[in-house]
């Protein structure tokens, strides 16, 4: 029992501390492009990737990469928590408008 | 036009493909037809009610609507093609010998018909609520070009529809008993697949711990192509899978496949 409640405190004390070297990125949609045309990270941080669809309609945001899909409904938002990330290109798309929707997050 | 045809036809190629090995799991079963038409008419309604109410869904559970929605109708379809398999090993002991007697095993439990038509109906739901999404764009964006959408998008759902025809045809065209082997394996593997995606969807959700992909085969088989879209539906293929993906897919291919090997060793105890 006291053993659990330690667990417990450990695992909760541990989480704000994974928290506190978050990065925050953001992204934007708009006209089935992504803005900025390029995004990067710093390896090994979680990362929170905040995406805003200017287009009035929806977009499917997806990354095998990075191992996400969400559709987000038109001028809407959405965040995307990320797991800590090794050094590389993750590519991530539109996948209502692949054509002009796709870029990668740069992991360096 | 091309585009709105790929679009489509990749969805329509996902739900038409469990439409189709459901299809061949339960012909001739009375009643079977119904249950199926039904499992997809719910699909198609719940597609346009998750499509209509997308923001709605999106902002539910603080963010992550979506990611629990796909989560749990994903559990609840794997759940039913497990109890499916479970239950076929033990009251189609007897019967596996003749589809027709196999079939009957299912109507004679009523609930066999409905674990199958809820798992067409999440397919079609899942499948059919990104057309309905990407359709609801075509008509906003309006133009001159959506007449030539909407043809490219009737084409896919045909093309699409015809893939899953197709699986039917292949599966039906077997001897009844390897008919039951086959889609035995099939739903084992569907299963083991849509369980592994559902853990997917609570990971992104971060309501499931995250972790590095275990491997990267998309080199090999990228999970974005046809091939690799069709393994994905089929056997749960997984280009980058998490550790708790693969733990997810291995149990339900053991709980698939134990009562099958119960009954193996039982028969054999007989034998001898």
């Amino acid at each position: 029992m006291k053993l659990g409640v330690l667990i417990v405190f450990g695992l909760l004390s541990a989480i704000p501390a994974a928290h506190a070297q978050e990065v925050s990125l953001q992204l934007s949609i708009s006209n089935h492009r992504f803005q900025p045309a390029e995004i990067r990270a710093p390896a090994g941080r979680p990362i929170n990737l905040k995406v805003i669809n200017a287009d009035a309609t929806p977009e499917e945001f997806e990354s095998k990469d990075l191992r996400v899909e969400r559709v987000i409904p038109g001028k809407g938002q959405t965040i995307f928590k990320l797991r800590p990330l090794q050094p590389g290109r993750y590519r991530f798309f539109g996948d209502f408008n692949e054509a002009t929707a796709n870029r990668f997050l740069v992991v360096e | 036009m091309i585009a709105a045809l790929i679009i489509v036809f990749r969805e329509v190629l996902e739900a038409g493909l469990i439409v189709g090995i459901v299809m061949a799991v339960t012909r001739g079963v009375p009643g079977s037809t119904l249950w199926i038409n039904g499992g997809i008419i719910a699909g198609v309604a719940g597609a346009c009610g998750v499509a209509l109410f997308v923001s709605a869904i999106a902002n539910a559970f603080n963010g992550v609507g979506q990611d629990v929605l796909n989560g749990v109708v994903l559990a609840i379809a794997a759940s039913m093609l497990i109890w499916h398999n479970i239950w076929m090993a033990q009251h189609g002991r007897e019967m596996t010998a003749d589809l027709q007697q196999a079939g009957k095993a299912v109507v004679e439990g009523q609930t066999g018909l409905l674990s199958l038509a809820i798992v067409v109906a999440v397919a079609v739901l899942r499948e059919g609520s990104e057309i309905v999404l990407f359709l609801f764009g075509v008509a906003a964006g309006g133009g001159e070009t959506w007449p030539h959408m909407l043809a490219g998008s009737l084409a896919g759902l045909l093309a699409g529809a015809l893939v899953g025809t197709a699986a039917y045809a292949g599966l039906t065209i077997l001897p009844p008993k390897l008919l039951f082997r086959a889609t035995t394996i099939l739903i084992a593997l569907l299963a083991a697949g849509m369980a592994a995606q559902s853990i997917g969807f609570l990971e992104q959700a971060d309501i499931l711990p995250q972790s590095s992909p275990l491997w990267n085969s998309s080199s090999v088989l990228s999970q974005q192509s046809l091939t690799g879209r069709i393994m994905h539906t089929l056997i749960g293929y997984i280009d980058q899978p998490s550790l708790l993906q693969l733990i997810t897919y291995g149990a339900v291919i053991l709980v698939n496949f134990g009562p099958f090997l119960q009954t193996a060793r039982h028969q054999g105890h007989l034998r001898r």
